[in-house]
């Protein structure tokens, strides 16, 4: 066998791309099957960045089935709450051209909380039940009231209801929430300092 | 003879000092009312705990501490309470935030105060306690809550205490001021500060451009008698940054992302040290500060000590302020500060200058033009960084590649845009690129906190349906097993109770009549 290999030297290198082939084919077969990845990455990656609102304002019964969804080839701007962000976020994720929201779905808003007019509250149980992330606090009868830094302001409380005694209000209003804009988002500038022309040559 | 560092970068802006006479001080005359923000401090703002027509006595407690990153705030004077609500306050925003509303009564009536004079006696966690109940802040222009810097934990050994008397910014002479007329209280409290972080040595840093700051400082050591270095390094802006007056001091560098304590150091400004030993050996709360009143636009520009909560009119009413139509108010230095929209707006303990410019003196800024790349911008940056690189990325929003060019470095010192050819406002990028990145990171944790609890919830859904399903299949499976038993099918035999129902229903209309 050797010896008729190291007469056909065409033979030798063909045997040897080959056994190489089969190798690294077990090889790769193998850590596939040893480091397999749970689920579907991509759409784990997607889900990774929606915001996690669960309103499903995207149509889907929220972020996750949206997710796969995507990693199935839907569109990415379906998803209000995200807005431009997230848009761009995936865009970057997806390595795709970054499309305007599809107003379809909703206009980007500024985030809100749920508030429960406690006094109105009739304790029916029925707000807790919609909520997506278990946010509201209550039980049968006594009146419920919702954790804020638990609510993704999801709207989804509001319709079921039957007092009509939940509100959005803003969730981050305040000064503890500003910070600069950047310039060219607002208008003449007249409160910067370190920029001014100082009197550079004066004094 | 120790050796001093040179910094990259730096600018040399007109320093403009001289105009507001530092060396000497008077009080400034109290005002009918006091307004004090709750959130004077970086951190938490503090909760009030006293009521609408409640009567406070000078240094009063009047709004408390909530967790640890937050400082209480005390009544400058004596007087009553008129209001607690949203007020104006001096913010960039030029938004309103809660303040405590005082009608003072001129009759400056105190609480009285016990000092501890054997502090050396006492271990740091109470020296600690009563620098938080006095409610001491940074006061160099952050306001960090000094009790928390005086906590830097038992992971990082502290060797030197440095007091940062460089005050680098034009026009600002508060500490320069403190330093002249408070030496010997600010010797006093650099070593209580010392004992209570266990440094083992004392260093004083001043720019060489206050002579009369570092003979008195240097009178008040020798006094003391203790053993304290005082350095004195070349003016330049800003040499009065954390990390850069620490590599010129020492020659080492506060790791990126790291705090001083990290190398072994302790920093505070001067008025922190002041308020430290008076918070210690007088026991008396922080309720009043130096402020530099100046700029060409006040008759008389000088330093005043002020009742934290005076509204900034009245302090440049004092100075004698000939206002131009369009007046600015800058609160804090030419290079930092930021224009101050209300001026009812009151002083609070990080209010260390208020600038009042003529126009010609500060002239607005001309629109900004393209970016030429000059370059000038990575030579003139204290913190070795690509100025113009950050721009583009802050325009950009590439979160990204800021971090990688290290944004979170920039101090903000404003000396890159000072000398950027064509006027960009680089630091507000800067500025706002933080305040987006910050946003971004806290809207994260929020929604990963979102998909646990929303996957948490699913599972509970599904458990509990599954659980309602095997209910349903052991009932089932009971009634079958317990029908087998009686040997009738349990399908007939309810069908035929319903036909008898049925019937019985049937005969009844005919009973009535
Ligand atoms: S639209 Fe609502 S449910 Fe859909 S991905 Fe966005 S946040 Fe999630
Ligand atoms: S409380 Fe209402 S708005 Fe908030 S997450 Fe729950 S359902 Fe949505
Ligand atoms: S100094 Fe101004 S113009 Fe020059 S490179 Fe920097 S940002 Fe551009
Ligand atoms: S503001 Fe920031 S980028 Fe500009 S010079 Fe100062 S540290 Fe450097």
């Amino acid at each position: 066998m050797l010896a008729l290999l190291s007469d056909q030297p065409l033979l030798a290198a063909l045997s040897a791309l080959l056994g190489l082939g089969a190798i690294f084919g077990a090889l790769l077969g193998f850590a596939a099957i040893r480091f397999r990845v749970e689920g579907n990455p991509i759409s784990d990656q997607i889900n990774a960045i929606l915001p996690q609102t669960q309103c499903g304002q995207c149509g889907y019964p929220g972020c996750r089935p949206y997710s796969e969804a995507i990693a199935d080839g839907d569109a990415i701007n379906k998803c209000p709450p995200g807005g431009e962000e997230t848009i761009q976020a995936l865009a970057d994720l997806l390595d795709v051209e970054p499309q305007p929201l599809d107003a379809e779905h909703g206009i980007e808003k500024e985030p809100v909380v749920a508030w429960i007019r406690e006094d109105e509250c009739i304790g029916c149980t029925k707000c807790i039940q919609a909520c997506p992330v278990d946010a509201i606090l209550g039980a049968a009868k006594v009146m419920h009231t919702v954790i804020a830094d638990e609510c993704t302001g999801c709207d989804l409380c509001i319709e079921p209801c039957p007092v009509d005694c939940i509100d959005l209000i803003p969730r981050k209003e305040g000064i503890g929430f500003w910070h600069w804009p950047l310039p060219e988002d607002r208008a003449p500038r007249f409160d910067i300092i370190a920029t001014d022309t100082l009197a550079r040559d004066a004094a | 003879m120790r050796q001093i560092h040179d910094i990259h970068g730096g600018i040399h802006p007109p320093e403009r000092k001289a105009l507001s006479r530092p060396g000497e001080l008077e009080p400034a005359p109290l005002p009918p009312v006091l307004v004090l923000p709750l959130r004077q401090h970086l951190g938490v703002p503090a909760l009030p705990i006293v009521n609408v027509g409640d009567r406070v006595l000078g240094g009063q407690t009047i709004a408390e501490a909530q967790g640890v990153m937050s400082v209480p705030v005390h009544a400058p004077t004596s007087g009553t309470v008129t209001a607690i609500e949203a007020r104006s306050i001096a913010h960039a925003s030029g938004l309103q935030d809660q303040c405590i509303v005082i009608e003072t009564d001129g009759q400056h009536e105190w609480l009285s105060f016990t000092g501890i004079t054997e502090w050396r006696a006492l271990d740091a966690a109470a020296l600690v306690e009563h620098v938080r109940a006095a409610g001491v802040a940074g006061m160099g222009g952050a306001g960090f809550p000094t009790a928390v810097k005086l906590n830097p934990g038992p992971t990082r050994p502290i060797e030197t205490l440095l007091v940062n008397g460089t005050e680098c910014e034009p026009y600002i002479t508060a500490d320069d001021t403190l330093m002249q007329c408070q030496a010997d209280e600010l010797i006093e409290g650099a070593q209580i500060l010392a004992h209570i972080v266990s440094a083992e040595s004392i260093l004083i840093g001043i720019e060489d451009n206050k002579p009369d700051a570092i003979a008195s400082v240097e009178a008040a050591i020798a006094r003391s008698g203790a053993e304290i270095e005082l350095a004195t390094f070349p003016t330049k802006y800003p040499s009065g940054g954390e990390k850069q007056i620490i590599e010129i001091l020492t020659g080492h560098q506060v790791p990126s992302g790291g705090i001083p304590a990290d190398i072994g150091l302790v920093c505070v400004n001067p008025g922190t040290a002041v308020a430290a030993k008076r918070a210690i050996i007088d026991g008396v709360p922080l309720t009043h500060r130096i402020v530099t009143l100046t700029g060409e636009a006040l008759a008389s520009p000088q330093n005043v000590t002020a009742c934290l909560g005076t509204p900034i009119t009245a302090l440049l009413t004092h100075a004698g302020l000939n206002a131009a139509p369009q007046q600015r108010i800058i609160h804090g230095g030419p290079m930092m500060g930021f224009a101050v929209s209300d001026l009812n707006a009151p002083i609070t303990k990080i209010t260390n200058c208020l600038l009042a410019p003529t126009p010609t003196e500060l002239p607005l800024p001309e629109p900004a033009k393209p970016c030429i790349r000059c370059g000038h911008c990575a030579e003139a940056c204290p913190a070795s960084l690509l100025p113009q690189q950050l721009y583009w990325y802050a325009r950009a929003k590439d979160q990204e590649q800021l971090a990688e060019h290290r944004l979170f470095d920039c101090i903000e010192c404003g000396a890159c845009a000072y000398v950027c050819p064509s006027q960009i406002p680089l630091v507000q990028y800067y500025r706002a690129a933080k305040g987006q990145i910050r946003d971004s990171e806290q809207e994260k944790r929020r929604s990963d906190n979102s998909r646990e609890r929303f996957e948490a919830r699913q599972v509970r859904l599904e458990t509990e349906a599954a659980e309602r399903e095997a209910k349903r299949a052991a009932r089932k499976a009971a009634a079958q097993s317990k029908a087998a038993e009686d040997g009738a099918d349990p399908i007939q035999a309810a069908i035929e109770r319903a036909k008898a129902r049925k019937a019985e229903q049937a005969s009844e209309p005919e009973q009535t009549p």
